[in-house]
């Protein structure tokens, strides 16, 4: 397998609790696609989002990013490999300045002094913020954080990009300069999401997963055009919005 | 959110005193403390010294009296007990003012913390001033402060604005519904306030968590510590201390 394709076979996962989250899920996704994961809340996205970089695990069925198993042995690895952005800004940037929560991650894969510091120029660069390295995050505007966000992961050089629902809390300005971001970047991308009209414009491709098991998995455009589709799993488009005009 | 400041005591440079490593300032700070304390109560003059250092420093740093003064307050509980002491203090009473019999010990005892307590405090003071608290922590890093402490330090700084937000968005609400508590009794909803936010801030603590294993955390912060400093600025730095250390032990040899 190359670089930033992700196979999943067969991942079913219960929590200790004993509710079942995931119903065994497959799933191919090719180096450079882009796919948005829909789905209505409870539908298990975050469970098996999680499961992308290990951090959940122990259930039946496997995981590989870029031909490389998830599992205890590679979890350094697969962290290194998969970047995921939170939904919320504040829990994913958790030190006290930007270029210090951008330093976090290649830090933590044993990057130091001057190439750390080139690492996280380059991440602030991607994603426009350069001029807030020295800034508290919390003095950033939501979509400023979102894009520091993003870059906290880039510093990492993933090969597969995971957003969790990217779009939310965002101003429609911010909306757009985040999509610009993203569409300027050249990894797999997976997106969760319940911003149907941004999945259509990042993703070309769409699958929806309800109850632990993926019932939809095709084009975006076809996807949000099937109105029985969306209504049985709970997903809506905005009054007026017409997928086939975009 | 994002009307917080981050450093609400520093006062912004550039100055000499700002450009200087965080952990040489500490350093600095704590040997000219420990000067002062050493310093002997009768020499008055002594005092005088070191009051002259902190007000050369304070000019160097561009930290005006008007800012670091009310700051002062800080000291306010230890001055209450520092006055009490010539009222209460036993032994040899002197007449003050022809009006009141004070303890001779009682007042030298509240001189001394008085204006220990006063220097030691502006001291410090003139170190946060002119310190980013973010810098202050990579200072301590450096100093090998064990990082458990300085991350505990750095999560509180980061939250802290967060955590206040929240606060103040569920006090709205609670306004907003017609809570207007007058009486004791009708504390329960602010109390119910701070639980639901201890709560939250516990799911945040977990997924904070869950953020920072995804991008490697394995038990240990990497460091940020501040870089090294070169001997000459050690050197300058150090001056300021050791200023204090040749005034006391003028005044012991005075005295004594």
């Amino acid at each position: 397998m190359s670089r930033g394709s992700l196979r999943v076979q067969s991942l079913a996962y219960a929590y200790p609790s004993g509710r079942q989250a995931l119903y065994g899920i497959n799933l191919d996704v090719e180096p450079g696609e882009r796919v948005a994961v829909l789905g209505p809340n409870g539908a298990g996205k975050t469970t098996f989002v999680l499961h992308l970089n290990g951090v959940l695990g122990g259930g039946l069925g496997q995981v590989e990013v870029g031909g490389l198993l998830v599992e205890r042995a590679n979890l350094r690895e697969v962290r290194r490999r998969v970047g995921i952005v939170f939904e919320n800004p504040d829990d994913q940037l958790f030190m006290s300045t930007v270029g210090d929560d951008v330093a976090f991650g290649p830090a933590n894969l044993g990057l130091r002094g001057q190439a750390l510091d080139v690492c996280v120029d380059i991440a602030l660069a991607r994603v426009g913020m350069t001029h807030g390295r020295e800034r508290p995050p919390h003095q950033l505007s939501a979509g400023e954080r979102r894009r520091v966000a993003l870059a906290t992961v880039l510093a990492m050089d993933p090969e597969l990009l995971v957003l969790d629902e990217p779009s939310s809390h965002l101003d429609p300005r911010a909306r757009r300069e985040l999509a610009e971001v993203l569409r300027g970047l050249d990894l797999t991308l997976l997106m969760v999401t319940h911003d149907l009209p941004y999945a259509l414009e990042l993703c070309e491709r769409a699958l929806i997963l309800d109850e632990g098991v993926i019932v939809a998995d095709g084009p975006t455009r076809d996807i949000l055009r099937d109105d029985d589709l969306l209504h049985a799993h709970r997903l809506e488009l905005p009054t007026g919005f017409d997928p086939t005009r975009v | 959110m994002g009307a917080g400041h981050l450093h609400p005591l520093s006062v912004p440079g550039p100055s000499p005193l700002h450009a200087l490593r965080p952990h040489t300032k500490v350093v600095a700070t704590l040997l000219f403390v420990f000067a002062v304390v050493s310093t002997p109560r009768e020499a008055f003059w002594a005092y005088g010294a070191h009051a002259g250092i902190l007000a050369a420093l304070a000019g160097l740093g561009h930290v005006q009296a008007r800012i670091l003064a009310p700051r002062l307050v800080l000291e306010a509980p230890f001055l209450t007990f520092a006055l009490l002491l010539p009222f209460l203090a036993r032994g040899e009473r002197v007449e003050v003012l022809g009006l009141l019999h004070l303890s001779s010990d009682g007042l030298w005892a509240a001189w001394n913390i008085l204006a220990k307590g006063t220097l030691g405090l502006t001291a410090s003071l003139l170190l946060v001033a002119t310190t980013p608290t973010v810098d202050l922590l990579r200072g301590l890093e450096r100093l090998r402060v064990p990082p458990v402490f300085t991350s505990i330090a750095s999560f509180m700084l980061r939250y802290v604005e967060v955590i206040a937000a929240e606060l103040r968005r569920m006090q709205v609400a609670r306004v907003s519904r017609g809570h207007d508590p007058r009486w004791i009794w009708q504390a329960r909803a602010i109390a119910s306030t701070v639980g639901a936010v201890f709560v939250r801030t516990f799911e945040r603590g977990e997924r904070v968590h869950l953020a920072m294993v995804s991008r490697g955390y394995t038990g240990s912060m990497p460091p940020t510590g501040a870089r090294p400093a070169a001997a000459a600025e050690w050197a300058a730095v150090l001056l300021v201390p050791l200023s204090a250390a040749v005034v006391s032990v003028a005044a012991w040899s005075t005295i004594g």
